[in-house]
């Protein structure tokens, strides 16, 4: 019988991986939400791609991604084979939390997927364009209810500028929070709120169905194939991407860096990521270098004065 | 009637040799992760994702829902004979299903947790086939202050469940809901009494200290007993399978389980544990053997068992129907399907009929795969009751820590897991109920989330709470569930009262 018992155990444990990996990706959320379908596309892709022959992934979730941020910093610090997933979700929380360890901790090493959020309202409801919400948002801030993702997150910072862009104060903003779009998702469609935000992926199917009315999108420019236009066009200065991104460990050599840098352009490059982006749906965001770690102090920037702005960092 | 033709279609397609391979796969693996704590169906899902790239949609549609089935079945196992359980929609199960089982009786009440899970799988599964779009559409009427009541109910008929004491019950509950505001607060991200400890920032894993207060605390409990304790575990007494009355009390339970446990996993935030808690609550208002609950009542085994299962299948419909998924599982079957180009959504029955009816057909597969594999195995699994006692809990000890540092991997979390297993000794020692703290943490933060949504869209109104016919359905219920025994028990008191008097006569 014990026999039994043990050879359980060891069904369970040897559905895990146990080999050692050319690459260790820390995707630092539970199974199932986008930065660990992010890490699980890395490594079916990389290793299809034979960029490396081991990838495995590992969940440390947690706080926005803080927990494992912060895990990975201390823990991985001049492993050359270490990658952590994140993104502008992270930036937000780092700030909220008061995170110790700050991206600046780590090795940014390339910006790989993008999407953009999406305005929408219940089928049912009067407001028919993006002016209709304004002007219900202008008369009263408190009356129009905003459903979207945690508090703090690219949902949050998308309703405080689009407050300000209006030129309401970005305190008064009713937002009620859901712990994901999904939870959103049903309370628009059940008219429980005036509106929502959330990345367009989630709204798609409905607004295809007709249940959805799509007001706007946040990118620079419309969404090839959706009717919508941009914030910019309805009259508010707002541009938000909710990118996802990658990340080595601290403390690496330059050959190391520019090691990895080139095995993470090699995979954004391959037949095999693209099909991965368009079964997901994910814009490809590639950038990389330079011009990512100047993105990336822009968005920090810009993020903390929203933030500020809505009252949630002081 | 093209709604049977796709079904039988499905199924054909689903009963394929190789299609019924990877059902047994499925299941297998399933129960596997399902009795281990720590490697729940979310991530075994994810882990078998890539795998199942190189197999047809169907073999891997066929292959998820045998592990979503099987994780959701396998976790009553370890709460049955260990009083650890797994995923934390078996929690209400260890509370009768281990004193059945410590009483020789662990057969019948595996027995009847497998066949509560097949009858309520299935009922379930066609629920899903045939009524999936009418639920979501009553689904989707619940808002914030709805679920507020909903939790309000809950909350009332769970606490009158638990335990003889009022007031510990109430004691434990509140030990359970302090215990809850921990963590970054979801409504405005602002951190909770956590100290400034990152860890402690997204708040305490229910399964956590389940497994702390259920099993160290257990252990511990037995450990300080010493040789005065209770002589060992009974492994089994009588027939290991149901006797015909079990069946007879068995059967009702199942069908009312599977009722309440339905729509409750078809709402986007029910979650299966709510199921549970109010089919036990039900089962001990409606037994004819009330004394038996809280020693090992079949019913409360039964009930609850057939509710997470048919919450299982619940939490289905929204993620075909809207594309929404409620729990981790569901999110990454969702990456499944879209890995196969298939988009869950209100077009997708439309869309792509042959898939989602595989899909179901699978679901009825391998809920039958479930119960072949299952019933096989009782015999086995009870014999583990047949460890002498000292290894029998160490063996617990290792499983419940080994679980919890699989599930993450950190300090903190042991540090918790102890002391929480410190914390269920002493209420143990001192004889507060243990469920209630549990409840407590899972129901704590629902039911205040919901009210602070329902009053910051009213912007502070408070008569919202009752202005929705639902909510004041659901409150009315909750208010008579608390006054009635109250009333009933006055009169039996008086009854008593009056008989004492006759007999001085």
């Amino acid at each position: 019988m014990k026999h039994f018992f043990l050879a359980t155990i060891l069904a369970g444990a040897m559905s895990l991986p146990a080999y050692a990996a050319d690459y260790t990706i820390i995707a630092p959320a539970n199974p199932g939400g986008g930065w660990d379908q992010t890490a699980r596309s890395l490594q079916t892709v990389m290793q299809q791609e034979g960029i490396s022959g081991n990838v495995q992934v590992q969940n440390v979730p947690g706080a926005g991604g803080t927990i494992g941020l912060a895990q990975f910093a201390s823990q991985q610090k001049g492993n050359a084979n270490a990658l952590i997933v994140g993104g502008y979700v992270m930036v937000g929380a780092i700030l909220t939390n008061k995170s110790p360890v700050t991206l600046k901790d780590v090795t940014p090493i390339a910006r790989l997927t993008g999407e953009y959020e999406a305005v929408v309202v219940p089928a049912s409801s009067d407001i028919k364009t993006m002016a209709d919400l304004v002007e219900a948002l202008k008369k009263d801030p408190g009356a129009v209810s905003w459903a979207g993702g945690s508090a703090g997150g690219t949902d949050h910072i998308a309703v405080g500028l689009i407050a300000k862009a209006a030129g309401v104060d970005p305190t008064k903003i009713n937002y009620i929070a859901y712990s994901g779009g999904g939870e959103a998702l049903a309370a628009i469609l059940g008219s429980q709120v005036t509106a929502g935000v959330s990345g367009y992926g989630e709204f798609e199917a409905q607004v295809k169905a007709g249940t959805l009315r799509l007001l706007a999108v946040s990118g620079p420019e419309r969404i090839a194939g959706v009717e919508a236009p941009t914030l910019k066009e309805s009259g508010l200065d707002v541009v938000v991407e909710n990118w996802r991104m990658v990340a080595a460990a601290p403390g690496l050599s330059d050959e190391q860096k520019a090691a990895v840098s080139a095995d993470i352009e090699k995979l954004a490059k391959s037949a095999g990521w693209q099909e991965v982006l368009k079964t997901k749906g994910w814009q490809d965001s590639y950038l990389a270098g330079d011009a990512f770690n100047a993105q990336l102090d822009k968005d920090v920037a810009a993020t903390e004065g929203v933030l500020k702005d809505i009252g949630l960092v002081k | 009637m093209a709604t049977f033709d796709f079904l039988l279609q499905g199924l054909l397609v689903a009963a394929q040799p190789m299609n019924l391979l990877y059902a047994l796969i499925g299941v297998t693996l399933g129960t596997a992760v399902g009795v281990l704590p720590g490697i729940g169906p979310a991530l075994t899902v994810a882990l078998l994702l890539p795998v199942t790239y190189r197999l047809d949609p169907g073999g891997s549609l066929i292959m998820f829902a045998g592990i979503y089935y099987g994780g959701m079945y396998g976790g009553s196992t370890t709460s049955i004979l260990l009083n650890t359980p797994g995923e934390s929609s078996s929690i209400v199960t260890a509370l009768e299903g281990n004193k059945m089982a410590r009483a020789g009786r662990g057969g019948p009440a595996l027995a009847t947790a497998a066949i509560g899970s097949f009858v309520a799988g299935l009922i379930a599964t066609l629920g899903l086939a045939f009524i999936a779009p009418y639920i979501v559409k009553l689904a989707l009427v619940f808002g914030p202050r709805e679920y507020f009541a909903l939790m309000v109910l809950a909350f009332v008929t769970v606490s009158s469940a638990f335990g003889d004491s009022t007031l510990r019950g109430l004691t434990s509950l509140f030990v359970g809901l302090g215990l809850a505001v921990i963590g970054i607060d979801q409504l405005t991200g602002q951190a909770r009494l956590s100290f400034g400890v990152p860890e402690l920032l997204d708040g305490i894993e229910v399964t956590t200290l389940a497994v702390a207060m259920f099993a160290i605390g257990e252990t511990l409990f037995i450990a300080a007993q010493g040789d005065k304790g209770p002589d060992k575990v009974e492994a089994v007494r009588g027939s290991i399978w149901m006797s015909a009355n079990d069946w007879a009390r068995s059967w009702k339970a199942w069908l009312r389980g599977t009722f309440i446990g339905f729509p409750i996993g078809a709402m986007p935030a029910g979650g299966a544990e709510i199921g549970t808690f109010l089919s036990y609550a039900t089962e001990k208002r409606l037994t004819k053997h009330p004394e038996e609950f809280g020693n090992g009542a079949i019913e409360g085994v039964a009930g609850p068992e057939a509710a997470n299962n048919a919450s299982a299948a619940g939490t289905l419909v929204p993620l075909l129907t809207l594309g929404l998924p409620t729990t981790a599982t569901a999110a990454i079957m969702l990456a499944g399907f879209q890995q196969y180009g298939l988009q869950p959504g209100p077009l997708l029955f439309a869309t792509n009929p042959q898939l989602v009816w595989g899909l179901i057909a699978s679901l009825l597969i391998a809920n039958f795969m479930l119960l072949v594999l299952n019933l096989p195995l009782i015999g086995l699994w009870v014999k583990l009751l047949t460890i002498p006692k000292p290894w029998l809990y160490a063996g617990i000890l290792l499983f419940a820590t080994l679980g919890t540092i699989g599930a993450n991997p950190s300090v903190y979390e042991l540090g918790m897991l102890l002391a929480f297993g410190l914390l269920g000794y002493a209420m143990r020692v001192f004889g507060y109920p243990i469920a209630p703290v549990v409840v407590g943490l899972i129901l704590g933060p629902l039911a205040e989330q919901q009210l602070r949504r329902a009053l910051a869209i009213s912007q502070g109104d408070y008569s919202v709470l009752i202005t929705s016919p639902i909510a004041a359905v659901l409150l009315l219920i909750a208010a008579a569930a608390l006054i009635v025994p109250l009333i009933l028990r006055a009169r039996g008191r008086g009854e008593v009262l009056s008989q004492l008097a006759a007999s001085e006569d």
